[in-house]
């Protein structure tokens, strides 16, 4: 009989552990002064560092050092005093020196944790996920497999490298086994590498982008006997793209193992891959042999040792945590979960807190950000931030609150400057959007409308308050909406007698 | 017992890609051997509040800006390389022993 995931985690117990890598956003390289830029044509952006070409010496770029020393104090870790370079040496080419330079057993920051929240069945509930280590070392270069039937590397006869990406700097974050997730361990996975992603764009350091590759999780998952007190053998699946395959890949490792068990097979370490189309892995390279890499200290570069003086600026610059700011926004505007996750979904949280910073109305700003201007970003299929700035959005809302704009003229506004017609005020100019406040105009309108439906107008005056919608629409109608329908309403009303 | 083994040098030369002979690995065994013999002399001086040296200075924190500079032209970058195609290096499949 097959388990399903439902059954796989009633008997046996996952074991989890994630490495992450981020690309950080320098300008330059991690040992050279190239450039780092996405998407540029095919070695464009390499030089005899990067090529491994004999006699070239690397110098460290201070920045990604820098960037480094701040994700590990985001994560709770210590700073090394002393830390050093190693050579990790191996045979591929998409490293044309031959080796990695990396960091082996003194990394730049150790012993951290993140607290990830997730939803259980009783309760949303915390696992604290210990970090182990967060060393530096570069990227590789990108590898284009040809020929063969499948484009995989098996088969292919032959290889195309690039090494635009070869030396960029890679921040590798490895956490300690995590163990006690029971069937959570999916969502817990997901939640931490949800949590580092925000952290890693809040502190600025990275694009974050998993689509692009700039950041990347190999998850690690053994499974034991419930109870047993054992540590399985574990598998380690590459190629995980986006949050939801972290999840997917993740639960659909831990049936397939636990199957394996069932059927009295063993485990095979290994290296395994993600497919995104179907959510199974398939075997990648056998790690059944210990890897000998044959690390040693690197001797073209020197150690790096942050003083407490250095590492105290740094800790000074660190942004609030995005889980804490998350809950404090959403206690400041007091809105339920529900628009929060909203917000929080679309990634518009940094945007509507700017936007109200910058002096609109709470409400209207959430209103807006979710509302219209998404509806707008959908339809053409971008994201909604950059459709508008958060001060042309701030100074509508700031219109619409003093009653310049009635909503339905701030949505033409809104209209005309995702479409370029220039700022708001162009806009309003150009488009002849304002408000008629002017009452003797207003007062022309009602008259009019009165005049038109006599029958409505009498039963207002008998009291029927309810009847005087008609008479405002007919009013909003004749002044093209250009009129505030509640200064409508007074109006009328008292021409009518009821005000 | 020698420093090294046959085994041991058959084993680095595989991780290194360097084709030997088994004349080869014979001598090569013997030599590195004696190598290693003649290095270990220093452990009879380093003493443990001596701090292993791995750069001859003692500098560190040697960073540089984070400033972009020319690369390579695509050309010059693959004008070394054995083999190129669609401005990349090309190189034999790899992984053939996956």
């Amino acid at each position: 009989m097959t388990l399903d995931y439902k059954g796989a985690t009633e008997k046996y117990e996952p074991t989890l552990g994630l490495e992450v890598h981020v690309e950080l956003n320098t300008n330059s390289k991690m040992f050279c002064s190239c450039a780092t830029e996405f998407g540029a044509e095919p070695n464009t952006q390499t030089c005899p560092v990067c090529l491994g070409l004999p006699g070239a010496l690397p110098v460290v770029n201070g920045k990604a050092i820098e960037s480094t020393i701040l994700i590990g104090l985001a994560l709770n870790c210590s700073i090394a005093p002393y830390s050093r370079f190693a050579r990790k040496n191996y045979f591929y080419p998409d490293m044309p020196k031959n080796f990695q330079t990396s960091q082996y057993d003194e990394p730049i920051c150790v012993d951290g944790y993140l607290d990830v929240e997730i939803e259980t069945d009783e309760g949303p509930k915390v696992f604290r996920v210990d970090i182990e280590r967060v060393h530096m070392e570069e990227d590789t270069g990108k590898s284009l497999h040809v020929g063969g039937s499948t484009g995989r590397i098996h088969g292919a006869e032959y290889s195309l490298l690039d090494y635009n990406r070869a030396g960029i700097p890679l921040v590798e974050i490895v956490t300690r086994i995590i163990p006690g997730t029971g069937k959570y361990a999916p969502q817990v996975a997901r939640a931490y590498v949800t949590q580092l992603r925000d952290i890693l764009r809040s502190l600025g350091v990275s694009d974050v982008k998993m689509e692009q590759g700039s950041l990347r999780c190999d998850a690690n998952v053994s499974l034991a006997p419930i109870g047993s007190g054992l540590l399985g053998t574990r598998s380690e699946t590459k190629n995980v793209n986006s949050l939801r395959s972290v999840e997917r890949a993740l639960t659909g490792e831990i049936e397939r193992q636990a199957n394996r068990l069932e059927a009295g097979e063993r485990i095979i370490q290994e290296t395994r891959h993600f497919l995104e189309e179907s959510g199974l892995t398939r075997p990648g390279r056998s790690k059944e042999q210990a890897e000998d890499y044959r690390y040693f200290p690197e001797p073209d570069l020197v150690p790096v040792t942050p003083d407490a003086k250095w590492i105290e600026e740094l800790r000074a610059k660190l942004p609030e945590n995005p889980a804490d700011r998350r809950k404090r926004l959403q206690k400041e505007w007091n809105v339920p979960d529900s628009e929060m996750n909203s917000l929080i979904n679309a990634e518009l949280v940094d945007v509507v807190e700017e936007t109200i910073k910058l002096g609109a109305e709470p409400t209207r700003a959430r209103t807006w950000w979710l509302g219209e201007i998404s509806r707008l970003a959908n339809e053409k299929e971008v994201a909604p931030t950059s459709l508008i700035t958060t001060a042309f959005v701030a100074e509508i809302i700031a219109l619409i609150t003093s009653g310049d704009l009635t909503d339905k003229l701030a949505r033409q506004v809104v209209e005309g400057v995702v479409n370029g017609e220039g700022s708001p005020k162009q806009v309003i100019e150009k488009r002849g959007l304002k408000v008629v406040s002017d009452d003797s105009a207003l007062m022309v309108a009602i008259e009019a409308a009165i005049a038109a439906q006599p029958d409505t107008a009498e039963r207002i005056r008998g009291g029927n308050i309810p009847a005087a919608g008609a008479l405002i629409g007919a009013v909003m109608k004749a002044t093209g909406g250009q009129a505030d329908a509640a200064k409508v309403r007074e109006l009328l009303l008292k021409h009518l007698g009821q005000g | 017992m020698a420093a090294i083994s046959r085994d041991d040098v058959a084993h680095l030369a595989k991780l290194a890609r360097v084709e030997m002979t088994p004349d080869e690995l014979d001598h090569m065994a013997t030599e590195l051997d004696q190598i290693l013999g003649a290095v270990k002399r220093v452990q009879e001086v380093a003493t443990a509040d001596i701090a292993p040296t791995s750069h001859p200075l003692s500098m560190s924190n040697v960073f540089r800006d984070d400033v972009v500079k020319p690369s390579l032209t695509n050309e010059e970058a693959l004008s070394g390389a054995p083999a190129k195609a669609e401005d990349r290096f090309k190189v034999p499949q790899i992984l053939g022993e996956e």
